[in-house]
């Protein structure tokens, strides 16, 4: 019905649309300042000017110095490729990757699960819903290093909470070394993570939820589903959308994590918890070598890049998108 | 399918009661619409037939089956919602084919009922395509096949009409009441738009806040009105209504507020005997009022001409009337005209409670 109305209209009033060929004005200058394409370089340019300041050259620089043997206090001087080649044989390197890896996929694995769970939660009906929703975006509130310190006291050797809970209970003897054991810490920092990362999830799927009508769940009962079904066939394909947007942002932000690893763990124990990042972070600055961090930091560039496409193609408006408004 | 019956049906939302007790007895095969202002508890009163919503107090039984506490996919109905409700992410055949693919029907079957259904409503050539890439009425269409499909016992309709534009809307009418008579299929129609129910009712339920006002067929809804209500909801333009009291010297008439007297039939409802003095609202459809030798003099505000026929809106003592004349007329706002009720025609009602005398 809006394509027809659209049609209605544009075809009533032909004599409100802009003539498209305008007589030739004389000068160069005022035919440039009439085209378009010109006009639209020409707005462009401030913005351009900006990005290119502000986002290329550190950008830049950052991969330029990864190609050179600078420290800190020293400037240096262009040496190829001799900094990815140590890196290639550098365990700790290799270690710093899977742990990135590790944590991302299981991290983001569970957002994504426990984040959809809260959401479909909370998008049914129940008293105090309000309030509810803003509890469950605390977690997203609170400034990362805050509630890192809260979990580094949480996981503390001695003071544990948990370790003194379970105690209580007479499940475990002796307290648990959290932070102290490398298996132990890997899943406690990414444990840290998800709690952090949920409300980010549970929260912008939430608002994909409400955007599906409920006459859609009305029809899918009148056609016999099963809640399961509704969920399978309504809830999940009219989501998927927006779980991809979600996603991405969801594991680019854990890919590239730094705040939560440094207070919790710096990296440790034996570097069972260092991220690329946090890697690239120590050998740059307390470790002084600023070019060694610099081509760490440039290697998370192709896996970020991956994930990109891959959510590009993942994005990409599906067919039944396509078309006119509902 | 199956007759309907809704008894005594009453609905609350927390303590608000907004159906009052409603009983309407549909029998099998019959189209039957529920028509009332926005907000009278229409679409309240069809999703308790669908079991969207949970019944309050009384019965509803289909097919002689209470289904008070049947879950709504086991009472065998299907529903055309106000604004489609097709499933977006899937095509117009995978729409209609969803329900038999819950059921796990054979897919020949599937295929058969999906194209017999598609052919019936002319969208055999869609069948591949997205509902967002489908017009209003094509979607309308969708909605239906999507029900007809379903092969249920009853069809509910929640205003289908409504977000067409208005030639589209008189073309559906027409298809809907084909598709009726084709299929026999029981119908539960809900509009607010008189017209649609008077063109395509069997029976014509009138619903006003949560109460049934009237039913019958529609035109002994036009002809008999209860109550003053009915009276002005059915017909358009709508009916004159005129405060006044009952006179009786001789010949019963009513005097209207404003001093006019205004004629009754000599067959004037039950007699005459306690109609003098009494308040009355006096009735007079648009449609019965002509001009002719003898009329009540009244001034012309405004003619408007469309065609077939010609409203004249005009002063009767100080209050405003409207007639419908089929000739054509040649007078201007400010002349004074002659207009005549047609004495059988006219409706009386209690100027008290609103019903018909
Ligand atoms: N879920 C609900 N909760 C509370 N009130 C409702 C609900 N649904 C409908 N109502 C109220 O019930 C009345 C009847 O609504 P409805 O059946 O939709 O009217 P209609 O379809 O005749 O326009 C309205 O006053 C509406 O506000
Ligand atoms: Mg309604």
């Amino acid at each position: 019905m809006a394509v027809d109305a659209d049609h209605t209209s544009q075809g009533r009033t032909p004599q409100g649309r802009i003539p498209r060929g305008m007589p030739a004005p004389a000068g160069l200058l005022e035919r440039m300042m009439s085209n378009r394409h010109f006009l639209g370089l020409l707005f462009m340019l401030p913005a351009a000017a900006l990005l290119l300041l502000f986002l290329t050259y550190p950008l830049g620089l950052g991969v330029w110095l990864g190609f050179t043997d600078t420290r800190i206090g020293r400037p240096g001087i262009f040496i190829g490729l001799e900094n990815f080649e140590l890196m290639w044989t550098d365990t700790v390197f290799w270690l710093s990757v899977f742990n990135t890896i590790l944590y991302t996929v299981v991290a983001s694995i569970l957002k994504f699960g426990l984040g959809l769970w809260l959401a479909l939660l909370l998008n049914q009906h129940m008293p105090f819903k309000a309030f509810f929703r803003a509890i469950v975006l605390l977690p997203w509130v609170v400034p990362t290093v805050l509630s890192a310190i809260a979990f580094w006291w949480i996981y503390d050797a001695q003071f544990s909470i948990i370790s003194w809970a379970l105690r209580e209970m007479g499940l475990i003897e002796a307290n648990i070394n959290f932070l102290g054991d490398t298996w132990n810490a890997r899943w406690s920092v990414i444990a840290a993570n998800v709690w952090r990362g949920i409300p980010f999830v549970a929260i912008s799927l939430l608002a994909g939820l409400q955007t599906i009508p409920q006459s859609l769940y009305e029809a899918a009962t009148l056609d016999g589903t099963t809640p399961w079904q509704r969920f399978r066939y309504i809830t999940l394909p009219l989501l998927t959308p927006i779980i991809a947007v979600v996603m991405t942002f969801s594991v680019l932000f854990t890919f590239t994590d730094f705040q939560l690893i440094y207070v919790l763990t710096r990296g440790g124990p034996i570097n069972a918890t260092h991220l690329m990042a946090t890697l690239s972070f120590q050998r740059a600055i307390p470790g002084g070598f600023l070019g060694e961090g610099a081509a760490i930091a440039t290697a998370m560039i192709p896996f970020l890049l991956s994930a990109i496409l891959f959510s590009y193609f993942g994005l990409q408006r599906r067919r039944w998108q396509h078309g006119g408004q509902d | 399918m199956a007759s309907v019956a809704i008894r005594d049906v009453r609905k609350a939302f927390g303590q608000v009661e907004i159906i009052h007790g409603v009983s309407i007895d549909i029998e099998d095969g019959e189209f039957v619409i529920l028509v009332g202002p926005s907000g009278c508890g229409k679409s309240t009163l069809l999703r308790m037939i669908a079991g969207l919503e949970s019944v309050t107090g009384g019965e509803i039984a289909i097919a002689d089956r209470v289904v008070n506490q049947v879950p709504p996919k086991e009472r065998d109905i299907a529903m055309v919602f106000q604004n489609y409700a097709l499933y977006p992410h899937m095509t117009v055949g995978e729409n209609m084919a969803f329900s038999m693919k819950l059921r796990k029907a054979p897919k020949a079957d599937m295929d058969a009922r999906v194209k017999r259904a598609a052919e019936i409503l002319g969208l055999t050539p869609y069948l591949e395509r997205y509902p967002r890439q489908l017009s209003g009425g094509q979607r309308q269409r969708v909605a239906m096949g999507r029900a007809i499909v379903r092969d249920p016992q009853v069809f509910l309709f929640d205003e289908p009409l409504s977000n067409l534009d208005a030639k589209l809307r008189v073309q559906m009418r027409t298809e809907i009441k084909e598709l009726h008579q084709r299929l026999k299929t029981t119908t539960i129609y809900v509009t607010h738009d008189q017209i649609e129910a008077m063109t395509m009712a069997d029976k014509i339920v009138v619903m006003h806040d949560g109460i049934v006002e009237q039913m019958g067929a529609p035109l002994d809804l036009y002809d008999r009105p209860d109550n003053l209500f009915v009276a002005g909801f059915i017909g358009s333009p709508a009916m004159n209504f005129i405060k006044g009291r009952g006179a009786v010297n001789g010949v019963a008439s009513v005097k209207s507020d404003s001093g006019i007297d205004l004629p009754l039939g000599p067959d004037m409802n039950g007699g005459t005997a306690n109609l003098d003095g009494r308040p009355v609202v006096y009735g007079i459809r648009p449609e019965h009022l002509h001009i002719a030798e003898g009329g009540l003099p009244a001034e012309v505000v405004v003619v408007e001409p469309t065609g077939s026929e010609t409203q004249v809106f005009a002063k009767l003592g100080g209050q405003e009337v409207v007639a419908v004349l089929r000739e054509r007329v040649t007078v201007g706002p400010g002349d004074i005209i002659p207009l005549k009720p047609e004495p059988g025609l006219v409706h009386l009602f209690d100027g008290e409670t609103g019903r018909r005398l």
